[in-house]
């Protein structure tokens, strides 16, 4: 199958989940509440009749149901979200602003939570069974069972506090201003302004938080990569290339690695996902301006349109790197190309 | 944190008894029953074993570290850490196993539908499936429960209505296994209408594997279930359960105890049905076994 047939084929697959995902925001946003509009409006709305009904008006709210959901598929077509109750200002205004943050750490952690979690698998499936297994594997263990608001709490006590070997909370130090916008990504932002010293701190304020997600996702990985480069390695072709007289190191990593991270790449989607979700708990600790601490004071204030906008986000994002994934496969997974 | 990407596996029930032994042979197995054990002893026996009343204020002795009288020290309101610790289980516990009682339900039956009807039905239901899988479990929940308003029950909630999709999945592949044998030819050569096909003859012989997988997954219901407490969608903040207890605790970072115990609380308990799931993982899989 040709790539530009087989990107076609996924990009038909997800436009029904998309338009799915709208259909389960809308209910719970719509149907769920006692009433939508105590929980869409300020309180000091509620009493202007005016704005009231510019609401059930503007969300079509005296419409049927299947009407009100065009409604509401036509204003998100416009990028219109609502308006956040906390910060009085439009949902997608407040997630553009916020986003760049939580992408940046979601991305080095996932980097960080891939190079441990597939060194972490190699060396547990490669000495199985030995002192370093058992190490990893609780280690992986409890990367996957310590709640990450632990971890985070944890990480800054010790290393940061106590030691001093991490920076603290934020995404930069008090004395360091922001490095010119461009992507809203701190260490992007500093490289293209030229400002070592910028980067360099941001760098240095990303250490904890993405070590603490990253140990949530190595965990995840480690365990996949052991289970996986096990069943890889008893295979016949591997005892081939030994006895072909191929050195160790190249049959493990070449022959060995090459098909094992197949199901580690499927994961990777969903752990992306997961960790944009995992960032509401972690961003809350590091003080760390993103859409998971904006979704944690939505939710502590009670600021219903906020969460709705966040978690559709989410769901979006979840399903674009789910495609990313797909499309990584193809080149990754012969048989896809071939079949 | 959320959910470890785990997927369902068909447990047979052949050699059951055999695999039982050998379970109990893993010392991390064993360990892991002998925590899930006394924390569900610890809760049960809370009000008996708890040194003061969870919600007993003694301001003139805020914020102790742990001490003699004190064991894991005081909060912001001089109340016993340990005490609060102990009756937590009481929240977290119960919380987290009506999550995944009433999941495996409602994951069954729409498994099963979908299984057994096949087709059309078996297509939508699956599609739906997906969908609420498409939702990060805490982020739907979050949504779920800041519109239901922020209550224990309405968080235990807002888990059942986003956390059955694993269940329905498990249950399909059963379902549509299950349906090619003899037996349930033999059932309806005799006369047995669906309903009877569905719950008397596919149910028993499907249910075992949810079970097991169901227990597996208390851990991580908990671990929801005590994020969106953390988050203040669950119980008022005077609550002893463990997520709120780190929630107040963050304000008290110097503290350690007041957020360190209910946290180590939670990790023990959780990895505790780790140990026994990797146990069993260990155990049904002959690929990853020498």
């Amino acid at each position: 199958m040709p790539l530009y047939q087989y990107i076609v084929r996924r990009v038909l697959f997800a436009i029904p989940l998309v338009l799915g995902i709208t259909v389960v925001a809308f209910l719970i946003a719509n149907a769920i509440p006692a009433d939508p509009i105590n929980a869409n409006l300020p309180q000091s709305a509620l009493n202007n009749e005016r704005l009231v009904a510019a609401f059930r008006e503007k969300w079509g709210l005296d419409q049927p149901l299947h009407v009100q959901y065009l409604t509401y598929l036509g204003n998100l077509l416009q990028g219109d979200m609502g308006v956040s109750i906390r910060t009085n200002q439009p949902v997608l205004d407040d997630i553009r602003q916020f986003l760049p943050a939580t992408v940046e750490l979601a991305t080095t952690s996932i980097l960080v939570g891939l190079l441990l979690g597939v060194s972490f698998g190699i060396v547990s499936a490669v000495w199985r069974n030995s002192p370093v297994d058992y190490l990893v594997r609780v280690l992986a263990l409890i990367g996957v069972s310590f709640p990450v608001f632990l971890l985070a709490l944890i990480g800054l006590s010790v290393l940061h506090a106590q030691l001093g070997w991490t920076a603290g909370p934020g995404r930069l130090g008090f004395l360091v201003s922001r490095p010119p916008h461009v992507t809203g990504l701190y260490t992007v932002d500093a490289l293209l302004a030229g400002q070592w010293a910028t980067l360099r701190d941001a760098l240095w304020h990303l250490v904890l938080p993405s070590l603490v997600l990253g140990m949530y996702v190595s965990g995840i990985i480690a365990r996949i990569t052991r289970s996986s480069l096990l069943e890889v390695l008893s295979s016949d072709y591997i005892r081939t290339a030994r006895a072909k007289g191929q050195r160790e190191a190249f049959v493990i990593l070449r022959h060995g690695l090459s098909n094992a991270l197949i199901p580690v790449v499927t994961l990777l989607g969903v752990l992306y996902g997961n960790l944009l979700a995992g960032a509401v708990l972690t961003e809350a600790i590091f003080a760390w301006p993103g859409i998971g601490r904006y979704a944690y004071r939505a939710s502590t204030s009670q600021d219903f349109p906020a969460i709705m906008g966040v978690s559709m986000l989410i769901a979006f994002i979840y399903v674009v790197a789910n495609f990313i994934v797909d499309f990584l496969y193809f080149f990754i997974d012969p048989r896809i190309r071939y079949a | 944190m959320i959910a470890p990407v785990a997927t369902p596996q068909v447990v047979s029930n052949s050699g059951a008894r055999r695999r039982l032994r050998q379970l109990r042979r893993q010392p991390a197995v064993i360990a892991g029953l002998v925590v899930i054990v006394a924390w569900f002893a610890l809760a049960a026996l809370a009000p008996v074993l708890a040194p003061y009343e969870p919600l007993e204020q003694n301001i003139l002795q805020r914020l102790q570290p742990p001490n003699e009288t004190y064991l894991l020290g005081t909060d912001e309101l001089g109340r016993d850490v340990l005490s609060r610790v102990l009756h937590g289980g009481r929240i977290t516990i119960p919380a987290g196993l009506a999550v995944v009682v009433i999941n495996s339900i409602i994951g069954w039956l729409v498994g099963a539908v979908a299984g057994f009807a096949g087709r059309v039905w078996d297509e939508v239901m699956m599609r739906v499936t997906e969908l609420f899988m498409a939702f990060p479990t805490i982020i739907l929940a979050m949504a779920v429960t800041a519109a239901l308003g922020p209550e224990i029950r309405n968080a235990v909630l807002a888990l059942i209505i986003v956390r059955w999709t694993n269940y329905a999945r498990l249950t399909r592949g059963l379902i549509i296994e299950a349906k090619t044998h003899e037996y349930v030819d033999a059932a309806r050569a005799l006369g047995a209408k669906n309903p009877y096909l569905l719950f008397k003859t596919l149910l028993p012989n499907t249910i075992a594997p949810v079970v097991v997988y169901g227990s597996l997954d208390i851990g991580n219901a908990i671990l929801l279930f005590a994020g969106l407490s953390f988050l203040g969608l669950g119980p008022e903040p005077s609550s002893p359960e463990w997520g709120r207890m780190i929630s107040i605790g963050i304000n008290f970072f110097d503290q350690w105890w007041m957020w360190l115990f209910p946290g180590l609380a939670i990790a023990s308990l959780v990895m505790a049905f780790n140990f026994i799931g990797d146990g069993l993982r260990d155990m049904l899989d002959p690929r990853t076994r020498v």
